[in-house]
């Protein structure tokens, strides 16, 4: 079988077939109308495909087969570090005494995992320049709303209800998402033409209303905020907290902390920066970073250090309270703590001058093959344009990032930030050897010269995948998102 | 492409008064920019809306954008064709990809809009 033929599972079915035979039942068989209400029981059974255990087995293999991953090849996915997972992290994160363990298991049999969560803590806490962390929140975007209802708390017992909070035009979506989710109204604040946030504009923006101002540093253009110090000043000088988006915190490690550029709370996105499969491979973690000023209100539990014993501390009066179940994604949690353990403060910091260097290196190659709207030393992800190949050959960053595919790499990310048309935008990461890089820059020099000389090959692209063009416009207006019976 | 009788924002919404009220649309820029819109969010008649603050939304295939109020007052019309057919946003912007029509409450606003000259040298087509 071909990979792109692989047909839907529901069409393999066969009236009958089975991949398990049920031995006789052995107690009493209770007919369900009897212990079920009636509203709740479906009237017809569910049409599941009928097949054999090989045929489920061999129709996901096949399936599997289709999928691109960091384990294949290069993944220069921009603002999402999809940087290469260390396999140690997931015999660490497999140890039965971690993955065996019940979330409800009294403190005294989990000490093992409330003393990593508490050393992670710490580790978190030295990297960062913050004061605590709660490993609650799931992901990123959990994160940021955690802090928010934190900020909010901590505002509302100073006496004050603010009502807004700022972002950058350059921010990435979840920060006006999780601040209106949080009640307040978005301010955007527009970027200068160094990629900067415009200090002239935010101190127009800015009054005793603003609650917070939501900042990524590097920013999502992968540059750093060259006036960071002069932000802090005029956001605390209002009495708003200054809140850090940690998605590029790869571009900081063992160089410089938020804490001390005076970042009052940010999260973490343990996911990308500390190594742990992500975009479709596993689930997050956004552990949220405070300095003392916002500790009381921190979810609860908090994990706690008595003498040699660890334990989970409830007892917070000014917490904003539970936002997920149990101790947030552990699993995750253990990955990170492997992974800082086993670099190293050195380590970390070498994971950052690489991450930099990488994407500088690769930016090189590409600059005289693409537009380049922000021209300045970049951190470790880079934002180019093909406004040029969309004005002077009819092909567009969507026709290129398609064409990729053929090339068999994973596009970047596109059209984002908003503020750079056709952008593309591209973070190698520390963990790509030269001679990937050079191979990557290689291809994106045929796709320019391609859509130069033959823009109808990129703009029909891509050819060699499983599935072609897919018409996004008919899937956004009329979604089909389920099998049905024909 | 930009007609010359309509005001224009800095945010690429059109306004046109018509007999003293004030309809409203995105400009052929913003349109061409936003690519294949997909949905259009507009609010209900009778809202209030404030000068060059959010009143609706609208995302296409690439992005989703906020669509500021280019006049003060209430939303007396909106188009309900948008919400089955949101492609007519790009292929008649000024026309049937009309969004809403406000009822103003202050019509000097206007004045704070750009022409078509200031506005092409904002896109940077003069």
């Amino acid at each position: 079988m071909n990979p792109r033929e692989v047909p839907l599972i529901f069409e393999e079915s066969v009236p009958g077939r089975v991949a398990t035979r049920f031995p006789d039942p052995d107690v009493p068989v209770v007919p369900l109308e009897e212990i079920i209400p009636k509203d709740y029981l479906r009237e017809r059974p569910p049409e599941f495909p009928e097949v054999s255990e090989p045929e489920v087995v061999r129709h996901f293999t096949w399936l599997s087969r289709r999928n691109y991953a960091v384990d294949l090849g290069f993944y220069p996915l921009g603002s999402c570090t999809m940087k290469y997972n260390p396999k140690i992290n997931e015999d660490a994160a497999r140890l039965p005494g971690f993955s065996r363990l019940h979330p409800y298991a009294p403190e005294e049999l989990a000490q093992g995992a409330l003393r990593l969560m508490w050393e992670l803590e710490q580790l978190l806490c030295e990297i960062s320049g913050m004061d605590r962390v709660t490993f609650q929140p799931a992901a990123g975007a959990h994160g940021e709303l955690t802090a928010l209802m934190m900020i909010r708390a901590a505002l509302e017992d100073r006496g004050e209800r603010r009502t807004k909070v700022v972002v950058p035009d350059s921010a990435h979506g979840t920060n006006p998402a999780s601040a209106a989710m949080c009640g307040y109204q978005v301010v955007v604040v527009r970027s200068d033409d160094r990629g900067n946030v415009d200090i002239q504009h935010l101190r127009q923006v800015m009054d005793e209303q603003v609650a917070a101002f939501m900042l990524t540093n590097p920013n999502t253009l992968g540059l750093f905020e060259e006036h960071i110090l002069e932000i802090e000043e005029i956001v605390h000088g209002y009495g708003a907290f200054l809140y850090l988006d940690g998605a590029n915190l790869n571009a900081m490690l063992g160089i410089t902390r938020p804490g001390d550029q005076g970042f009052d709370v940010m999260h973490f996105n343990l996911h990308k920066t500390f190594s742990t499969p992500h975009g479709g491979g596993g689930p997050g973690a956004g552990p949220v970073g405070v300095k003392n000023v916002l500790a009381p209100y921190l979810p609860v539990p908090t994990v706690e250090r008595e003498g040699e014993r660890f334990y989970l501390n409830y007892n917070r009066p000014k917490t904003i309270g539970k936002i997920r179940a149990f101790y947030g994604n552990f699993a995750v949690l253990v990955r990170a703590y492997a992974y800082i353990r086993a670099l190293g403060g050195e380590g970390l910091r070498q994971v950052a001058e690489t991450a930099v260097l990488n994407a500088n290196y690769l930016l090189t190659l590409l600059r005289p093959y693409f537009d380049l709207p922000y021209n300045r030393l970049c951190k470790h992800e880079f934002v180019l344009s093909g406004r040029r190949q969309k004005k002077e050959y009819g092909v567009t960053t969507r026709d290129m990032a398609k064409r990729l595919l053929d090339y068999g790499y994973h596009a970047p990310t596109i059209y984002f930030p908003l503020i750079v048309e056709e952008a593309i935008m591209i973070e190698p990461t520390e963990t790509e050897t030269r001679k990937t890089l050079d191979a990557f820059a290689e291809a994106m020099r045929r796709i320019a010269e391609e859509a130069a000389t033959n823009p109808e090959l990129v703009r029909s692209a891509p050819h060699t995948t499983p599935v072609k063009r897919l018409d996004e416009v008919q899937a956004a207006r009329n979604p089909n998102l389920r099998w049905r019976p024909t | 492409m930009y007609p010359e009788e309509l005001r224009y924002s800095t945010e690429h919404e059109w306004a046109r008064l018509e007999n003293g009220r004030v309809r409203v649309g995105i400009t052929k820029f913003a349109a061409d920019r936003l690519s294949d819109v997909v949905f259009v969010e507009l609010p209900p008649v009778g809202t209030e809306v404030q000068f060059m603050q959010p009143f609706g939304v609208v995302e296409s295939v690439k992005a989703v954008s906020d669509l500021y109020a280019p006049v003060s007052g209430k939303v007396v019309e909106v188009n309900e064709a948008l919400k089955d057919h949101p492609e007519i946003l790009n292929q008649d912007p000024y026309g049937e990809g009309w969004l809403v029509v406000i009822e103003p409450t202050d019509l000097s606003e206007l004045q704070k809009l750009l022409g078509r000259d200031e506005y092409l040298k904002l896109i940077g087509e003069a």
